[in-house]
């Protein structure tokens, strides 16, 4: 019993430390292109505090999505549908902004605070509806969700009449372009979700039972955790990510726009992986997820950094999503975990 | 045993699948710090009388009364919160948890953070781990480890721990000893005997003829969705009981 009890001492250890991987990735991804850009041109590439902005700029959108999909993930599922649910609340949140002032005549902030909310909002709609085909239905995620993605596509195109929808409201730049004691409000902003997401995620009965179902479904269920409720609440969670994702991009490019989101799903999902979270469920962490878009942003600047050529960046996020998913089977094959072939 | 009342009184209880009789006025007692071993055949009804205890089926005619009560559970949670737990074959725990967090799995303790946060407990969590481990005689150095990383018989005592913590007046177990190395049936077998010196009433189903004679205190054989008779291990042989079983 004792050397059982040691084993597992220091399986969890290990674990503990696989739990670190992505940061010590991205650590190492900073030294490496630090060395690089010293080298080949002479100058620093992190302590650049202009770097270190756009870096954090550019990881917001996928990792607002990717805080959703990480609980969409934990709980063995997967929702394709979040890019363009992003896409949708952020030509609502444009639109109904627009109309808040021009038919309602409401001033730029309770406006903005209107496109906000009917944009986040209505994301919860086609959560509602992914929830509830997943679990009342007995759709497979990936099914359910990819429908989504196409009406959530076509909506938003429809609403967008086929085009962006400009806006004039210095509110909706305030939260895309302004700063807060040099920090962007995005920044703050997306830095307040993962703290929300962090909190939800590790403290909350919600959080927990997502784990559990993630782990085994027949468990949780026979331990008298509604797998239905739950389900339908971890889809809503996620649409509501791509609703604020949405908003975030609205404020950001003073426009609302049907394919905002387009090329950030498949980077959301990245990012969960890269951050140590199992696409089998069970495992993942918030600040995994966050080491996850960090290491996916700074790939993409590092390289445009070092002048390499941009299609450079496809093949190098590509490579690292597949070697964390090898990494990660690897774990579970020495933690003797349940190994689903 | 007679001046005890039972925990468990199945009376005449039967239940249909379509055509298809599952119990035909089956009836079946459990005693405090009694275990009743259920043997018979696949498709003798084992199954579908557990789950008609449990809550996870209806029933049809007859009675079960708790403590002397009629009960008619809708879900498996509401025979939990009325002191009946069910330890399944395949554990139902969620592997990648700590034993506190599976003892407490849909339960979790609450503590507030800065006096108005609600966060988990998992101090507590923690705390109760040890503690339930301990009373079954299974130590262990790191509660925070996943239950995936601990053998079969020690997540079997996660499930009676579990069990145990909550309580339970009655434990259902449902082939606890299958896919376990003989140290571990061992091992299973030592707990249910803890279980029995709490005074726990406790059902029993196996297939292992042998565990059932170290294990139980009587032996209920069905066949067909009958009762086939019942027998003491110290009355009876293993013939005997397959006899029972199959009916000759």
């Amino acid at each position: 019993m004792a050397a059982a009890a040691n084993q597992s001492n220091g399986k969890a250890i290990l674990l503990r430390i696989a739990e670190l991987r992505a940061w010590v990735f991205l650590i190492l991804l900073i030294v490496f292109f630090e060395v690089w850009s010293r080298a080949a041109y002479d100058v620093t590439f992190i302590l650049n505090p202009y770097n270190v902005t756009a870096i954090a700029v550019a990881a917001t959108a996928p990792l607002v999505l990717a805080l959703g999909q990480t609980f969409v993930i934990i709980s063995a599922g997967i929702d394709l549908s979040l890019g363009f649910v992003m896409g949708f609340a952020s030509v609502i949140a444009a639109h109904m902004a627009n109309y808040a002032a021009a038919q309602l005549g409401l001033p730029p902030f309770p406006a903005m605070l209107f496109g906000v909310l009917s944009g986040v909002g209505m994301a919860m709609i086609p959560g509602l509806v992914n929830g509830w085909l997943i679990a009342q239905l007995k759709v497979p995620p990936f099914i359910g969700t990819l429908g989504m993605y196409g009406v959530a596509r076509g909506s938003a195109y429809l609403i967008a009449g086929g085009m962006t929808i400009a806006i004039s409201n210095p509110w909706y730049s305030t939260i895309g372009n302004d700063r807060v004691l040099g920090v962007p409000v995005l920044v703050i902003l997306a830095a307040i979700c993962c703290v929300v997401l962090h909190y939800m995620l590790s403290q909350t009965r919600f959080g927990q039972h997502t784990y559990a179902m993630g782990a085994s479904k027949a468990a949780a269920s026979r331990a008298g955790i509604n797998i239905k409720k739950l389900t339908i609440k971890i889809y809503v969670l996620s649409a509501v990510m791509a609703g604020i994702a949405g908003v975030l991009y609205t404020g950001r490019f003073s426009a609302g726009a049907p394919q905002a989101g387009e090329p950030l799903l498949l980077l959301s999902i990245a990012a969960v992986v890269i951050g140590g979270a199992s696409l089998f469920g069970g495992s993942g962490t918030i600040w995994g997820t966050v080491a996850g878009a960090l290491v996916i942003a700074v790939i993409d600047y590092g390289l445009v950094f070092v002048d390499v050529e941009p299609f450079w960046q496809f093949i190098a996020v590509g490579s690292v999503i597949i070697v964390s998913v090898l990494v990660d089977q690897a774990q579970r094959r020495f933690m003797g975990g349940r190994q689903v072939e | 045993m007679s001046e005890h009342a039972p925990i468990l009184s199945v009376r005449n209880v039967s239940k249909h699948f379509g055509g298809v009789q599952a119990l035909d006025r089956v009836s079946l007692d459990v005693f405090p710090g009694e275990v009743v071993a259920l043997a018979g055949d696949n498709g003798a009804g084992k199954s579908t009388i557990i789950k008609a205890i449990s809550g996870v089926f209806s029933y049809e005619d007859g009675d079960i009364l708790l403590d002397g009560k009629r009960i008619a559970f809708a879900t498996p949670q509401e025979a939990r919160d009325n002191g009946i737990e069910t330890i399944y074959q395949d554990l139902a725990l969620a592997d990648n948890l700590s034993i506190g967090a599976n003892i407490f799995l849909g339960r979790e303790p609450m503590k507030r953070l800065f006096g108005f946060l609600p966060v988990i407990d998992r101090r507590k969590m923690a705390d109760v781990a040890q503690e339930t481990m301990r009373r079954l005689d299974f130590h262990v150095e790191r509660l925070d480890a996943p239950v995936a990383a601990f053998s079969g018989g020690q997540r079997q005592a996660v499930a009676i721990g579990r069990a145990m913590y909550w309580n339970a007046r009655l434990v259902i177990m449902d082939e606890p000893t299958a896919a376990l190395g003989v140290p571990e049936q061992r091992k299973v077998i030592s707990l249910i005997q803890s279980l029995k010196a709490e005074g726990k009433g406790i059902i029993f189903i196996s297939h292992n003829l042998g565990d059932i004679f170290e294990v139980a205190d009587r032996i209920v054989v069905f066949r067909r969705g009958e009762n086939a008779g019942e027998r003491k291990p110290k009355e009876t042989t293993g013939d005997e009981i397959v006899r029972m079983m199959v009916g000759k």
